[in-house]
């Protein structure tokens, strides 16, 4: 079956027909032309599909399209402005966080939603818990960005490189602040 | 003494710590991989796979699927069009009712969208009359053979001396030691990020592909064969691949599949995806081994005897030997040596190259033994190491180019802090955590792949257009081959044009073997040099040259190598067997390094794809229906973020005139080999249980500690 929804994708509205079966991650792809969120398993296992949907990092391939009529949807290769990289894919190019760049887009996506997530004091598994279960608010140090990180892999293994550049964008976003 | 080495043209780029190329088109999603190339009114094809491990199709049922809305068309065997070359059996898809393997090609649906032609695949009805099958490798009870040749070309077999006497006078004396262990391996799956995925249209009988491929010209020729065709007739088009770690590096059936189904749509793009699952019965992998290996040792730690007996397994319809063996051959002196290749034919998917095949696992068994040998001789593991350097190729007598394995063993030693290591298994604790270290060593060979050919193009305005039809897999083609065409046409940097990845460029040889820079890179310097020769300094737009990777005329008197050294801190929870590598250092010595920050990308990737096989990697094989268990990212594990914490890579500079003009050793495999040997090592004296098979798991662990 067939339907038509819209999407505001990188700043544009987009009508687009889609298969009641279509997922975003298909809808963005193969019917919009939209290719920078990438498809590495289709089963929300690794992370390369990631974007922002509706200001919070999801994996597109898990979401069907016809659940997301009128949905938000920003994309690596639309969070930049005017031509320059956003900071966290400034940060990845300047540490190299990347070698085939297939995970990278996700990566990027993923980094940008772990900042604002952290920036509104949510924890992950690994922060610290008081006794009285108060939650310190994150640092983002190595740990909590490896941990946070964690749903997008990298089969090159750019980790290693990855974390210092969340790390730094953490940093340039916290002096900016 | 003649060498090949010439000067570096003006030194302004080769060497340099340049940001990569491509870096930002990929942080911004935009470099095309295969399935994204744009394409008019394309189709979709989905692969159906065989249910059963070995058997006949006995008959098929396509109504449910036909009757599917969108559904174009559904090949099987019984109507496909008959291929012109079958003697690839992996390739051979799709031209009989046999079934070889579970996960096998055996039909596909066309369809006008992707989701019509996935369900409709569903809906394929194929019986099978099956026969037994023997899908599991065990080397007590499979029938095995003696292949011909290893993968490479490496010798199946090796005997200098006599072994079994070395072992026997070693058991003798009371202070020698004879060490005979046999280590296992996992059947292991590469799978590189971006799945394997091809768009083919056929105009006439021309075929475009775009695929994504280690080599596009390899690939090219082996479906023009596949299909009968002139090779000037297929063009294959991959400017960016997204990881390939050896299973892109052959064709493999669903790039005929492929071209197949487009062949039923003529004039229209069929777009073929595998899926993460599919991949892992259709791309290669690693086999599974078991590696018995012997040391024979003085008192003084010296070998007299080394031996390596390797099994492992390949596919009933197609064999693919891991020359598992291979590195015993060049690591250490010894006088008695013994190396042995020997196969089970399974039915079972058909293996292939994974990142530094042959020396990946075969740099396993033997680096725990020589840490087994180290203990049981009361000496220093990185001391053992030294003392049995090879000064010459231990098998044929050739002196190496250059071979610095024991500067990579002091430098990662004095890195990494390892003197005055209190060597005792199981005493350091840290709350929780037993604490221990380990080292292995690392190698690789300088694999040659002859035939690549360079063009460069002036095109005016004091611009270079170089061509080679070479392939990024992630290693930084895009980025150290305008490097080395900036100095050798001693222009800038930003005056070179690169383009890579199209048969419609000059040939390029496979990105394998990490010979892909030195080969193609000397192809450049070729070019280059042909170029300046024929056309000055003050070119004309227009002016070119073409020119060949040389040959190498001191191939043949030395032993080439690559060494490296790597040391591992583990922490394993004393209750739970929890395994951590808070620190991994290697030290390489790789020949010169074009670009350090591409190199150390990838020296550190191969290092964390060692931890991933030492810790995560197995791929389950079911042995009562030979199917793969764990065929996907959620049951397969690869190293995530938070299972990495310092990974560091040094580099030795090393200056070796006699392997390429431009001193290049390759460097794409070495950091996989010794790591998973060096975890468990570490692992053995954090906790003092000896494992002595990957990946280590915690009932490993914790059994020997209970
Ligand atoms: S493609 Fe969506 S998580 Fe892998
Ligand atoms: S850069 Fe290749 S998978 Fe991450």
């Amino acid at each position: 079956m067939e339907t038509e929804i819209k999407l505001r994708v990188d700043g544009q509205e987009r009508e687009v027909t889609v298969d009641t079966r279509t997922t975003v991650l298909d809808a963005l792809r193969e019917r919009l032309g939209i290719t920078s969120p990438k498809k590495g398993c289709d089963h929300g296992q690794c992370g390369s599909c990631t974007v922002l949907l509706d200001g919070r990092r999801a994996t597109t391939c898990l979401a069907l399209a016809v659940a997301h009529d009128g949905a938000e949807i920003v994309t690596a290769e639309g969070l930049g402005t005017d031509g320059e990289l956003h900071p966290v894919q400034q940060a990845f190019v300047d540490h190299d966080a990347l070698q085939c760049g297939y995970c990278t887009p996700g990566q990027v996506c993923s980094a940008v939603g772990v900042l604002r997530e952290a920036a509104q004091g949510w924890p992950s598994v690994v922060t610290e818990v008081g006794a009285e279960g108060d939650i310190a608010p994150a640092r983002l140090d190595h740990e909590e960005i490896a941990e946070r990180m964690s749903g997008n892999l990298c089969r090159c293994g750019a980790y290693v490189n990855i974390v210092p550049a969340v790390a730094a964008a953490a940093e340039a976003e916290g002096a900016g602040r | 003494m003649t060498s090949t080495s010439e000067t570096s043209g003006s030194g302004r780029a080769v060497g340099a710590d340049l940001e990569r190329a491509d870096a930002r088109a990929k942080v911004a999603g935009q470099a095309p991989y295969a399935f994204e190339h744009p394409v008019e009114n394309p189709c979709y094809a989905h692969a159906v796979l065989s249910s059963v491990p070995r058997g006949r199709i006995t008959s098929v049922d396509t109504g449910a699927a036909c009757r599917e809305d969108g559904v174009i068309t559904v090949l099987t065997y019984e109507n496909a069009e008959r291929l012109a070359s079958t003697d690839d059996a992996e390739l051979a898809i799709l031209q009989e009712p046999e079934v070889a393997f579970h996960g096998q090609i055996v039909g596909a649906v066309i369809a006008e969208t992707p989701e019509a032609a996935r369900h409709a695949a569903s809906l394929v009805r194929i019986t099978y009359a099956t026969e037994p099958h023997e899908s599991e490798l065990k080397p007590d009870e499979n029938e095995l053979y003696r292949p011909d040749s290893a993968n490479g070309g490496a010798d199946t077999d090796s005997m200098l001396g006599d072994l079994d006497a070395a072992m026997e006078a070693a058991a003798a004396d009371p202070e020698a030691v004879a060490l005979d262990e046999t280590y296992v391996t996992a059947m292991t799956h590469c799978n590189p990020m971006e799945p394997h995925a091809t768009i083919a249209v056929w105009q006439g009988d021309e075929l475009t592909l775009y695929d994504s491929s280690q080599s596009v010209h390899g690939h090219r020729d082996t479906l023009a064969e596949v299909f009968g065709i002139d090779r000037g007739r297929v063009h294959m088009i991959c400017p960016y691949v997204g990881g390939g770690f050896g299973s892109k590096g052959e064709p493999h059936a669903h790039a005929v599949l492929a071209a197949l189904t487009a062949r039923a749509v003529p004039g229209r793009p069929v777009k073929l995806a595998l899926t993460r699952q599919q991949m892992f019965t259709l791309v290669g992998y690693r086999t599974p081994t078991y590696q018995r290996v012997r040391l024979a040792a003085g008192a003084d730690g010296r070998l007299t005897g080394i031996g390596m007996d390797a099994v492992e397994q390949t596919s009933r319809i197609k064999e693919f030997a891991e020359q598992s063996a291979n590195p015993t051959r060049t690591m250490y002196a010894a006088e008695h040596r013994r190396t042995t290749h020997r196969l089970a034919h399974l039915d079972v998917p058909v293996p292939s190259w994974m990142r530094a095949p042959g020396e990946c696992p075969g740099m396993f068994g033997p680096e725990v033994a020589m840490d087994e040998l180290a203990e049981r001789l009361g000496m220093d593991p990185v001391e053992l190491r030294i003392r049995n350097d090879a000064p010459v190729a231990p098998e044929t007598g050739k002196p190496f180019s250059s071979r610095n394995l024991v500067a990579c063993l002091n430098e990662g030693a004095r890195r990494f802090g390892w003197h005055g290591r209190d060597p005792r298994p199981g005493v350091r604790r840290d709350g929780r955590w037993l604490v221990g270290t380990g080292v292995a060593s690392s190698a690789y060979p300088v694999n040659r792949v002859p035939g690549s050919v360079a063009a460069v193009q002036y095109v005016g305005e004091g611009r270079y257009r170089v061509d080679i039809g070479a392939a990024d897999l992630g290693t930084g083609a895009w980025t150290v081959l305008a490097q080395i065409a900036a100095d050798r046409l001693d222009v800038p940097l930003d005056a070179v044009e690169l383009r890579i990845g199209d048969t419609a460029l000059p040939k390029a040889t496979v990105a394998g073997g990490s010979s892909g820079t030195a080969m193609w890179g000397s192809a450049i310097v070729a070019a280059a040099r042909t170029f300046r020769e024929r056309h000055g300094n003050d070119p004309s737009p227009g002016d070119h040259a073409q020119a060949e990777t040389p040959g190498n005329p001191h191939a043949e008197r030395f032993a080439m190598h690559a060494f490296g050294a790597q040391f591992v801190e583990v922490r394993v929870d004393a209750d739970t067997g929890e395994i951590r590598v808070p620190r991994l250092l290697g030290v390489f010595a790789a020949g010169r390094i074009i670009n350090p920050r591409t190199a150390r990308s990838q020296l550190v990737g191969g290092m964390t794809m060692g931890l991933s096989m030492a810790l995560h990697e197995e791929t389950v094989t079911d042995p009562r229906y030979g199917l793969l268990v764990n065929h996907d990212l959620a049951n397969y594990h690869v190293t995530a973020n938070a299972d990495v914490r310092s990974i560091e890579a040094h580099w030795i500079d090393e200056d070796d005139p006699y392997v390429n003009p431009l001193g290049i050793k390759g460097i794409g495999e070495i950091g996989i080999t010794g790591t998973a040997a060096a975890v468990v090592n570490a692992v053995r004296h954090a906790t003092g249980v000896r494992v002595r098979e990957v990946p280590v798991m915690l009932d490993k662990v914790l059994n020997g500690m209970s």
